[in-house]
């Protein structure tokens, strides 16, 4: 399936692709509307070294520790190989944050329920917003 | 062929559901002593709290059973197993006949013997739905209060789905501080404070010396009335189907890599077994949903014919009180490595060049980066500790590593 990649060489450290993703989950058309004197909870994270700087989200593992962990069954992985979370299912208990190897799944912002990347199937954007406005081009979405 | 499966709990699910992906054509019978379908046992007292409700509990669609061709049997317990004759005699009579053989059988509560437990006439449990409907109805009306008998994982669960329903919760321990299995003294202090915020009295390094119908009287003297008793104190391996066939069984049953039992087609995964814990070496029952879930899966493929074997047991917890979030994983044996400040509290027992444990209160960021390391039993000399100590980031692992984890399909 098609993945969301960061190329490490490539990435900035701009953190936009965490204001995209936060702005594409808001449910809101108008950024700054959804963005201005707010705190962003997104579901990617971008991790700064002194010389390095990559982005992380869901890598959508083939066989996802979080989907077998989930005790509420919230957490499964579609046909097409996505992993999804189901968000009234949730109860919030984060036995997948404690079992995700890359940090890419979060308690959500209202701590009820994890978030994590859908690769914005699940909002209105429908394709990955991280991708789509990466200055750099260094977050991908492709096959490998 | 024909596989039948004893326990329709994570275990048992999981088992079902990987012998499908493999056997389309095999007839699955799923035992089951509750009348339910599989639910996220773990959500009782979400239930409770009313985070979750009875039709989001459900572990799987509605259609589950039927859509995966299933003979699913609720209300249906098994008593023996003959390994010989390769068949389990059901309540009621029944024998049925199998090929391969999963027991998941869980686990049950235990409470030792203590002076005048029988005159206590609203006295509850906490490890299933139905214990969950009853304590539910007992707590209807006037608000009652509540005496839990054990501060462990199942006791604080149990109080925060109640503690705002009922006129007071106390709670017993002998230990000295609450959840002694997974926390030390100092994160323990953490998580009282919420509680007691929510009302709760605890009575540790304490026990019950005697019950009358309505009190506890506490060995240290102490007189604790209460209308509703709940106990969980502990559990006990479901052991005695296959105990009694004849396979092995120290505290859980005893099973391979491979969650085969001593008795010949016969396999064992979940609550009821003792894994190998990667951290200690030692056997253990680690009855947690993630080892039975892949317990189970494990169970499931060797049954089909496959060739898996689950070999990275460990134990792992992630609780919350409140809002009060407490993740640990592994053994807390080594070096210790402390941050506190406030209401978070952050410990890692770090054994030789690898991480041994965490304890992590109200610091659950990347928690999994630590647990992965366990997992691994990654070398520390092959990351930068002293980056990883302060906060788990990938940023500490070496670009290869980082590629691995990144730059292909995981």
């Amino acid at each position: 399936m098609k993945r969301i990649y960061v190329n490490e060489k490539w990435c900035l450290g701009c953190h936009l692709c965490e204001y995209e993703c936060a702005f594409a989950n808001s449910g809101l058309t108008d950024m700054v509307r959804a963005l201005k004197g707010k705190t962003i909870h997104p579901r990617i994270r971008v991790e700064d070294g002194e010389e390095i700087h990559f982005a992380v989200s869901c890598r959508h593992c083939k066989d996802a520790l979080c989907v077998q962990s989930c005790i509420s069954g919230a957490l499964t992985k579609d046909e097409s190989g996505m992993v999804r979370i189901d968000r009234e299912k949730c109860v919030g208990c984060l036995t997948c944050v404690l079992v995700c190897p890359y940090g890419a799944i979060m308690p959500a912002p209202d701590g009820h329920a994890a978030q994590k990347c859908m690769l914005c199937t699940d909002n209105l954007c429908g394709e990955p917003n991280c991708v789509k406005h990466c200055p750099n081009n260094a977050i991908v979405y492709e096959e490998r | 062929m024909k596989y039948v499966i004893i326990g329709n709990s994570a275990a048992g699910i999981a088992a079902a559901e990987e012998i499908r992906a493999r056997d389309k054509e095999g007839e699955v019978v799923i035992l089951s002593d509750e009348k339910y379908p599989v639910y996220g046992r773990p959500l009782i007292s979400y239930y409770l709290l009313g985070a979750t409700d009875r039709e989001r509990m459900n572990y799987r669609s509605p259609d589950f059973y039927e859509k995966n061709n299933f003979s699913f049997r609720p209300g249906t317990r098994a008593e023996k197993i003959d390994a010989q004759a390769k068949e389990v005699l059901l309540s009621g009579g029944e024998k049925v006949k199998y090929d391969k053989l999963l027991v998941a059988t869980g686990s049950r509560p235990f409470t030792p013997p203590i002076a005048g437990l029988e005159k206590v006439k609203k006295r509850f449990s906490f490890m299933t739905l139905d214990d969950a409907l009853s304590l539910e109805k007992a707590l209807a009306g006037k608000k009652k209060r509540v005496f839990i008998l054990g501060a462990g994982l199942i006791g604080l669960k149990c109080l925060e789905g109640i503690a705002d329903r009922a006129n007071g919760v106390a709670v017993a321990d002998m230990a000295g501080h609450i959840l002694p299995s997974i926390l030390d003294e100092a994160g323990a202090a953490v998580v009282q404070r919420t509680l007691g915020a929510h009302g709760a009295e605890f009575y540790l390094n304490d026990s019950v010396a005697e019950f009358e119908e309505n009190a506890a009287l506490l060995k240290s003297g102490k007189r604790v009335p209460f209308d509703v008793l709940v106990t969980a104190v502990g559990v006990r391996p479901n052991t005695e189907l296959v105990k009694e066939a004849g396979g092995q069984v120290r505290r859980g049953i005893v099973i391979d890599d491979h969650m085969r039992t001593s008795l010949p087609d016969v396999y064992a995964a979940g609550d009821c077994t003792e894994s190998r814990d990667i951290v200690s070496g030692e056997y253990r029952i680690l009855a947690l949903l993630p080892n039975a879930r892949f317990q189970g899966r494990c169970a499931g493929a060797d049954m089909a014919g496959g060739d898996e074997a689950f070999d990275t047991a460990f134990a792992m917890n992630a609780i919350g009180f409140f809002g009060t979030r407490v993740l640990t994983a592994g053994c807390y044996a080594g070096e210790e490595y402390t941050e506190a400040e406030g209401d978070t509290y952050k410990k890692l027992f770090i054994g030789d060049n690898v991480l041994n444990g965490f304890i992590l209160v109200n610091e659950s960021e990347c928690a999994g980066i630590y647990t992965d390391l366990i997992r691994r039993r990654t070398p520390l000399s092959e990351v930068d500790f002293a980056l990883l100590e302060k906060a788990p980031q990938l940023r500490a692992f070496s670009a290869k590593a980082r590629a691995g984890m990144l730059a292909k399909e995981v």
